[in-house]
């Protein structure tokens, strides 16, 4: 490995174990949260209104909604991490230590970005554990399930990011997620199958990203989905490019971080 | 070789406030350098601009020949910064935070904890390595920006007002280990209210004022363009109702304190022999204003009177 090689990943594993030892440090914050909340829908949803629901897509209630219970933990907390994580450290100026190293745009960004997931994919096995209380998981297709549980959560962490540039107070990078993230995760097919709805409202849900996560996602654990598979890899993929051509372009143009 | 060059260096901010107007700079290497200005003259917008947190507007910036625009990794791995405001993250242990900033310069744990271990031991932060940083004192917060600038052993350390609000004991301390740092061969560029500070520690020097450079010269010739200082004289007894100095220019503060101005080829000997044909014994004296000062407000106020 070449010496700049060897500085770049040394830099790029310094950022990230940062970024995990912060969530981790804040555990009450970060970790414990979503497990409380993720419970109380798998007593609520999965198991007292889900059992006067009967099955949906050939599952009981409680098996068909868990895949998306969990993607959607894994969603909230890789954006939340990024962008509260990002923000903070322009709030206290302490982004100057990474701005004055010798570390590229492209690492500063895949630093956030590993650790965003990294927090995602942590939680989403908290999750994951809190839901075989309630019904027990059999992973079918183990290759779609984990590639896309991953994609997902880089994906959001990329929004994430993009919200912390942005972003000029802590109210800021609480807009997002309330008043748009959480919609579209409860649009997105997490607590039912779009094919209950009217044929108008089924291609509006198609314009929801987060439909084809939890789709995919559902499909690998469970082997059902609303969407063709494909597409929502190609989609994810998509959008993946787009958020990090964005985002690299708003860090080199030192939009929000440099004078 | 040149530590620092900087050529036709200019920034506008975005509201059309115009900071630097052609900054033209050098540094050598090993030196101690100090820039000085008037708050606003646009020191912290160069600062910013050599390690990277202000995009300048044109101009170009080279740090030990390495142009910072062509190789921003290299010239970057050149500068250690100490910043005016605490950056550093609070809720950070002391010692992980040296060993953090080290990493982004591509050190590894085994070889920055050795490194942070001995930085900590100098500046007097071992027993609080594993302390947040939040709960430094001032003065200790200030010390551990230093040792985190100089983690990655920079060849050329920039200070932006390394000892604002610092009390005069430690402020001595940080003297004695910059120079230190100096004479192992770091460069040292730094800015400072403290003229005092700029006088004790730096060779050479520059006055920017209102985005530009209007002094650019070492320390010792700037202070002998000084013509004219001003002593105080304590004396051991009143001074008599009639007292008088011929030819002298001088106020009389209190019954016991002269306050004299004397030009650089008149010297002393002229006022104490005039004191003491009066039989007027002065106890102690000293020099009113610091030098450095009297040259630095001289050079300004004839700035802005060009402008």
């Amino acid at each position: 490995m070449s010496s700049q090689l060897s500085r770049r990943w040394v830099a790029f594993n310094t950022l990230l174990t940062r970024e995990i030892r912060r969530f981790i440090r804040i555990w009450p914050q970060t970790l414990l949260p979503p497990a409380i909340t993720m419970t109380l829908y798998f007593i609520i949803f999965g198991n007292l209104i889900g059992s006067r629901i009967g099955e949906m897509g050939g599952f009981s209630y409680m098996e068909y909604i868990a895949p998306g219970i969990i993607m959607m933990s894994v969603i909230n907390n890789a954006y939340a991490n990024v962008a509260s994580s990002f923000y903070s450290a322009k709030f206290q100026s302490h982004i100057e230590e990474l701005l004055v190293a010798p570390i590229p745009n492209h690492l500063i960004l895949a630093g956030y970005v590993a650790g965003g997931t990294a927090r995602g994919l942590c939680v989403g096995l908290i999750v994951t554990l809190v839901s075989l209380f309630f019904t027990s998981i059999e992973i079918q297709h183990l290759f779609i399930t984990i590639s896309m549980v991953v994609l997902s959560a880089i994906m959001f962490a990329l929004g994430g990011f993009i919200n912390a540039i942005y972003a000029r107070s802590f109210d800021e990078i609480s807009i997002i997620p309330t008043f748009i993230l959480t919609p579209m995760t409860y649009l997105g097919g997490v607590f039912y199958s779009i094919s209950l709805l009217p044929d108008f409202w089924q291609n509006v849900s198609l314009l929801n990203p987060i439909l084809y996560m939890v789709n995919a996602f559902r499909f690998g654990m469970l082997g059902v989905s609303d969407i063709a598979v494909e597409i929502a890899f190609s989609i994810i993929l998509i959008c993946i490019a787009g958020l990090t051509s964005f985002a690299l372009y708003l860090l080199n143009k030192g939009t929000g971080i440099r004078n | 070789m040149k530590a620092l060059s900087i050529n036709n260096l200019t920034k506008t901010y975005s509201n059309g406030f115009e900071a630097l107007k052609g900054i033209q700079l050098t540094v050598e290497q090993g030196d101690f350098f100090a820039l000085l200005g008037p708050n606003g003259a646009g020191k912290s917008t160069t600062i910013g601009i050599i390690t990277s947190l202000v995009t300048k507007s044109s101009g170009h910036i080279s740090v030990f020949d390495t142009d910072i625009d062509l190789s921003p990794e290299v010239a970057k791995s050149y500068i250690g910064l100490v910043p005016q405001e605490f950056n550093f993250n609070g809720f950070e242990q002391v010692k992980h935070i040296l060993i953090t900033q080290a990493g982004y310069y591509g050190i590894p744990e085994k070889q920055a904890e050795p490194r942070a271990d001995e930085l900590l031991l100098q500046l007097g932060l071992w027993d609080k390595r594993h302390t947040a940083a939040r709960a430094l004192s001032g003065g200790m917060k200030r010390r551990l920006m230093i040792a985190r600038a100089l983690v990655h052993k920079p060849k050329l350390l920039i200070l932006d007002e390394p000892t604002a609000g610092v009390d005069i004991e430690l402020r001595r301390s940080m003297w004695a280990f910059l120079q230190d740092i100096n004479e192992q061969g770091t460069t040292i560029i730094l800015t400072t209210h403290y003229l005092e500070e700029a006088e004790n520690l730096c060779r050479n020097i520059a006055i920017i004022d209102q985005g530009k450079i209007i002094e650019n010269t070492n320390m010792k010739s700037l202070l002998n363009r000084l013509d004219k200082e001003t002593f105080i004289l304590y004396l051991k007894e009143s001074l008599p109702s009639n007292f008088v100095l011929k030819d002298i220019i001088y106020q009389q503060v209190d019954d016991t304190i002269l306050e004299i101005e004397i030009s650089r080829d008149e010297g002393l000997n002229t006022v104490f022999s005039l004191l003491s044909q009066q039989n007027i014994e002065v106890s102690s004296m000293k020099n009113k204003a610091n030098r450095l000062e009297e040259l630095f407000l001289s050079l300004v106020e004839k700035s802005e009177a060009t402008l």
